[in-house]
């Protein structure tokens, strides 16, 4: 790490907290509709978990949610804004290493996904409070959930050429690996086929672990949940550091 | 020896079949300012972010201050500013910021004086708050050069400063560049406006599809390439004999008498007079880099040897 990496990570922080009502607020708001629009609708017919109300059960899964789909965007749209209006060649040309440019957009991204994830909890606590039983649990994978569709932002960001390739990326993967991933439904409630295809969806042991912190009840064992969420996390850091040092589509 | 401010050695960077660097080698010393010309698509830019490390060669190795840009880049960029050629700038922030910014990828901290400096050298005090956005396009080019100078690297590259940036400017940043030079930085430049180049820089590199086509100091380029020229315009006459045989002259009645030193265009002079010849118009041109780069370009050189 160089000295130069706290002045990025500065530089990411800002870019979303100059136009926080676009990226901070607006998620919020579309959590707050999600929540008015499900509990109206389901919250008599569905019990997710015996003995939790549907409210309960929906809330830390849209936080989660919406903390997955901007990390995502904060990194993705950083860099592809940065590569098609050029300015990316003023970070190219600093001694920032590729471990720098990693660390400063992921933690960006886990940053802007807490303040989202906080604002979604502030602004549903009139309707649903929420303790928090288990705080371990709700940072390891607030941090895991976040880092992993950061990293895939990078990876998104680096490869698009074009904001549309980028929009296709959102609209064709993360959107529906998110809103599939249990956020509204308990996953054990669903038929056999479409239960093992959601355990293929890393976003939804972030989702059901998340969730753990506050219900004390999950899908699956919050341990394993952990290992699989932070294994993805690996992966894809992994693939994120070998690109950036490749310097495939920025350095060529 | 000292160590070279720029080294390059057998550079090559293909992109599918086009060669834009094609086996090419340079250096220019500590303290030089050296023009690097050559038409669009020659292979310029592309060696200045081969420099940069923006782009990787296929084969061969640049160096800045001696320090290879591949394996040892943090030095090398420390050690080098480069102003790219296309105005580039970040929507989202004030030109201070932007500076700021900039310096603490250098990781310096309080680097308020010099952006100071910076801001009031170029003339940008009076918008230093402003966002990038609002400023023109010969402002944000400005912003660049400061950008491209906030860790006072002791080599700077300008990619074509002055293209489209109106005529103040432009004097106002080749006082700052030639100041800075004076001060001890290596200066490279490219651009296409040739009189620029002429009158700044010290050693020229023609490039042409990838390669140098030539390097030498610029009196030399322009001794062997262009000469002074007397150039009159007869009422009614012919050139005397003794002047024709070295002359020629053009469709619109211009003669071109090609004179060494200013004895010479005494002696013409007194000719034409003695010949009873009527000069309706007269001038003396300089050699030019314009005609020493449209010859090398057309016909090509081969120095025979890398001036030093």
């Amino acid at each position: 790490m160089t000295r130069g990496f706290p002045t990025l990570l500065r530089k990411e922080v800002m870019r979303f907290w100059k136009v926080s009502f676009q990226t901070v607020a607006a998620p919020v708001l579309s959590a707050l509709l999600y929540l008015v629009i499900f509990s109206h609708a389901l919250s008599a017919r569905v019990e997710a978990y015996p003995g939790v109300r549907y409210t309960e059960f929906l809330v830390p899964g849209l936080a989660m949610m919406s903390m997955l789909q901007n990390a995502f965007a904060n990194t993705s749209s950083s860099l592809i804004q940065s590569k098609i209006t050029g300015n990316i060649v003023f970070i190219l040309l600093s001694p920032l290493t590729p471990g720098d440019l990693f660390a400063a957009y992921l933690l960006a991204a886990v940053a802007r996904a807490v303040v989202v994830g906080a604002g979604v909890f502030l602004a549903v606590a009139w309707l649903v409070p929420l303790p928090v039983p288990n705080p371990l649990w709700l940072v390891a994978f607030a941090f895991t959930g976040a880092g992993i569709l950061g990293a895939l932002g990078i990876i998104a960001g680096i490869w698009a050429d074009k904001f549309d390739q980028l929009a296709a990326f959102q609209n064709f993967l993360v959107m529906p690996l998110t809103f599939l991933a249990g956020v509204f439904y308990s996953v054990d409630s669903l038929p056999p086929f479409w239960q093992a295809a959601s355990h293929l969806n890393p976003f939804f042991y972030a989702i059901d672990g998340f969730r753990y912190a506050f219900l004390g009840k999950s899908d699956v064992s919050p341990w394993a949940s952990l290992a699989i969420a932070s294994a993805a996390f690996c992966a894809l850091s992994w693939l994120t550091l070998r690109l950036l040092r490749s310097g495939y589509k920025l350095r060529n | 020896m000292a160590t070279a401010a720029v080294e390059v050695r057998d550079v090559s960077k293909r992109y599918g079949a086009l060669r834009a660097l094609d086996g090419v080698s340079l250096t220019v010393e500590e303290g030089e300012f050296f023009a690097l010309l050559g038409p669009n698509g020659a292979g310029k830019t592309t060696l200045i972010s081969a420099l940069g490390g923006l782009v990787r060669p296929d084969a061969g190795r640049l160096s800045v201050m001696g320090r290879d840009v591949a394996t040892e880049f943090g030095e090398a960029r420390r050690l080098l500013g480069i102003v790219p050629q296309e105005i580039v700038f970040d929507p989202f922030f004030s030109v201070r910021e932007t500076l700021e910014l900039q310096s603490g990828y250098f990781g310096l901290r309080d680097n308020g004086k010099w952006i100071d400096e910076l801001l009031e050298r170029l003339a940008l005090g009076a918008k230093a708050d402003a966002n990038m956005r609002s400023l023109s396009g010969g402002m944000k080019r400005r912003v660049m050069v400061a950008q491209a100078l906030v860790h006072r690297p002791p080599v700077i590259v300008l990619d074509e400063p002055t293209a489209g940036v109106d005529v103040e400017l432009r004097q106002t940043l080749w006082q700052f560049v030639r100041e800075l030079n004076a001060a001890g930085h290596t200066i490279v430049l490219t651009t296409h406006y040739l009189e620029e180049a002429q009158n700044l820089c010290s050693r020229i590199a023609m490039m042409k599809a990838g390669r140098i086509v030539a390097l030498d100091s610029t009196e030399r380029l322009l001794a062997a390439f262009s000469e002074r020229v007397l150039r009159v315009k007869l009422a009614g006459c012919e050139l005397p004999a003794s002047l024709a045989a070295g002359a020629t002259v053009d469709p619109t009645g211009w003669h071109r008498i090609p004179v060494e030193n200013a004895t010479q265009v005494e002696s013409a002079l007194a000719r034409l007079r003695e010949s009873g010849a009527r000069v309706s118009h007269l001038e003396v041109t300089e050699p030019e880099l314009e005609e020493v780069f449209v010859k090398i370009m057309a016909r090509g050189y081969a120095p025979d040897r890398e001036a030093a």
